[in-house]
């Protein structure tokens, strides 16, 4: 599937993939329609995590060797998981970078307005790192801000800015790249939802990286995240479904999130923040989300054996080369799709609304 | 609404009436974030805070710029969480002594708009989303009686405040029912460092000290609160508040 080069200046203007799996039927829908697909007292749950500049350039060890080092997530401590790369920037392709200096613990870093040293070294690659920054509270978020670009793509047609990697409704930076599901949902839609009689629900879960580029890690993709749900979105979650109403979940990270979260509870939702390192697939019977609004995923991407946690492989692969005929856009800024699925006969949409 | 706890977040509180509501906001149990300028002046603030104890944190930043945006609402909410009650404080008068319109610099003027009412817009639009998908939240715009008397010489301020008033109105109509209040708040004149660059003869005894004027607002912020979009005077707050209560008790008597 074709990337989409650009952020979209109209965040609801792309298109919409619909998948009813109950029906096996594949749609062609927009963002705007949503309203209309869903039922009054759905719940449609959202990861409201900002977008962080995660992206920092510099120069690491005694030789002041040039870096860029990405963030992947903070620590309860205060330090942060991060990926290293060397000498060069956005334009080259992950898997292409060159490496970074091989360095030790103890080893100094400069990143713009930060400093600080690597505490730690990872056993799984030598370029992942957990780094102690020397500047705490308001002076460090000042100077990450000052320092840190969004972390980029090299498919796109320009760098982007911060404000290009944000939703309409983030709150608390924990994201290293943008929970992306959520770009359509504009005030506009989300204002439109509400009249509908969707209720909207939110968690803050740090997304980290998608690849990195770097075979070792990415294969231990995607690392433990944290997560925060909110007391009233477990309640909101236990009404929907005491009511016989879909939960719907905005991004693959909100599904792995509160599935994540539910089997650690014994299948009880518990509100709190705590690390996910669950991963969904083929065969995993959701406990908690009825269906999902996503980004279009091409079949190499891990997030299609997430997918298929609600779709089988069949009706997904229909769907992706239905989508790709209709021009549909896909990665970060590309278009969505819409998974209706669900135990229980939950997942009907009106026949009429087809 | 109590503001114990709350995540508040207020532009130009290094001094004057942003600097007293920063403190008020505090000792009120509120976890503030300041914005000004000045690091050094915004963090000195925040430090003497800290120092008694008060949840306090400051930001140097620049309103007036488009790339500081998404970075104060971003460090904001990492110190304090997502932010429940935004104040827009900051304001610039352009060049003193004011100039009349015909003397007045193009870029000054644009330089005025960028800070009071571009800077004021772009730091809502990166809140309030979060605030409508919560169903809750207040933003306060800091205006002046140069918002609706024609002052000669006060022309881009008076133009900026007016235009900030009318934001707030409209943000209002299209968030009504959302559950997130938006109020433009008249201080009324006070003895403070603007009010002297603007009008340096006045006796600083006639006006209003901004330490009451931020304890007005403070307390007006904790009462019943209003319906939305209202523009609303200092000296007149704790009325609004009374409105707003007679108004839910025939609510509760109705039903």
């Amino acid at each position: 599937m074709k990337p989409a080069r650009a952020p979209r200046v109209e965040r609801s203007a792309g298109r919409l993939l619909l998948l009813d799996v109950a029906n096996g039927t594949i749609g062609d829908r927009r963002p705007a329609e949503l309203p209309g697909l869903l039922h009054a007292g759905d719940l449609l749950v959202l990861n409201d995590a900002a977008t962080l500049p995660a992206s920092l350039r510099g120069s690491a060890g005694a030789r002041q060797e040039a870096i860029e080092l990405r963030l992947l997530g903070r620590e309860p401590d205060g330090s942060w998981r991060a990926v290293a790369f060397g000498a060069g920037d956005w334009t080259t392709p992950t898997e292409r970078r060159a490496a970074p200096p091989l360095l030790r613990a103890g080893a100094r870093l400069q990143l713009g307005a930060l400093s600080g040293q690597i505490e730690e070294v990872s056993a799984l690659s030598p370029r992942l790192w957990r780094v102690r920054f020397d500047l705490e509270g308001a002076a460090f978020w000042s100077a990450l801000y000052r320092s840190g670009r969004p972390v980029q793509y090299s498919y796109l047609a320009r760098p982007l800015e911060l404000w290009d990697v944000q939703t309409a409704y983030g709150a608390q930076p924990w994201a290293v790249e943008a929970p992306s599901a959520g770009y359509p949902l504009d005030a506009s839609l989300l204002l439109a939802l509400r009249q509908r009689g969707v209720q909207l629900a939110s968690i803050t879960h740090a997304a980290g990286l998608s690849a990195t580029g770097d075979p070792e890690i990415d294969a231990a993709l995607p690392l433990a995240e944290r997560t925060l749900v909110p007391e009233r979105t477990v309640a909101a979650i236990a009404g929907a479904r005491a009511a016989g109403r879909r939960v719907l979940a905005v991004g693959t990270s909100v599904v792995r999130a509160l599935e994540g979260r539910a089997l650690e509870g014994g299948g009880e939702l518990r509100a709190g923040e705590a690390t996910t390192s669950l991963l969904l697939g083929p065969g995993y019977r959701c406990q908690i989300v009825d269906g999902l609004l996503t980004g279009m995923h091409d079949p190499s991407e891990s997030h299609y054996a997430l997918l298929q946690a609600f779709a089988p492989r069949e009706l997904l692969d229909r769907a992706h080369a239905q989508a790709e005929a209709w021009g549909y856009l896909g990665h970060e800024f590309g278009d969505a799709c819409l998974i209706l699925a669900g135990p229980d006969g939950r997942s009907e949409i009106a026949a009429a609304n087809l | 609404m109590s503001l114990k706890n709350k995540a508040v977040l207020i532009t130009g509180a290094s001094r004057g009436l942003g600097r007293a509501l920063f403190a008020e906001l505090a000792r009120a149990g509120a976890r503030v974030v300041g914005v000004a300028r000045d690091r050094a002046a915004i963090e000195a603030v925040a430090q003497e805070l800290a120092a008694q104890g008060l949840e306090a944190h400051g930001i140097g930043a620049d309103l007036g710029a488009q790339g500081d945006i998404y970075p104060i609402a971003g460090a904001a909410a990492a110190l304090v969480g997502p932010i429940d009650v935004l104040i827009h404080n900051a304001s610039s008068l352009g060049p003193t002594p004011l100039p009349l319109l015909l003397d007045t610099a193009c870029e000054d003027f644009t330089r005025v708009l960028e800070v009071n009412v571009l800077g004021p817009f772009r730091l809502s639009k990166a809140i309030v989303g979060n605030m409508l998908l919560r169903g809750e939240g207040v933003v306060v715009h800091v205006s002046s009686d140069a918002a609706t008397s024609a002052y000669p010489r006060w022309g881009a301020y008076g133009v900026s405040k007016a235009a900030l008033d009318h934001l707030a109105r409209i943000w209002a109509a299209e968030l009504s029912g959302s559950g997130v209040r938006f109020y433009s708040i008249d201080p009324g004149e006070m003895d403070t460092a603007m009010h002297a660059a603007a009008l340096p003869e006045a006796d600083p005894a006639s006006l209003a000290r901004p330490e009451e004027v931020a304890a007005r607002i403070v307390s007006f912020l904790q009462g019943p609160l209003p319906e939305s979009g209202q523009r609303l005077e200092a000296a007149r707050l704790a009325d609004a508040n009374l409105a707003a209560a007679t108004v839910a008790a025939g609510k509760t008597v109705a039903s």
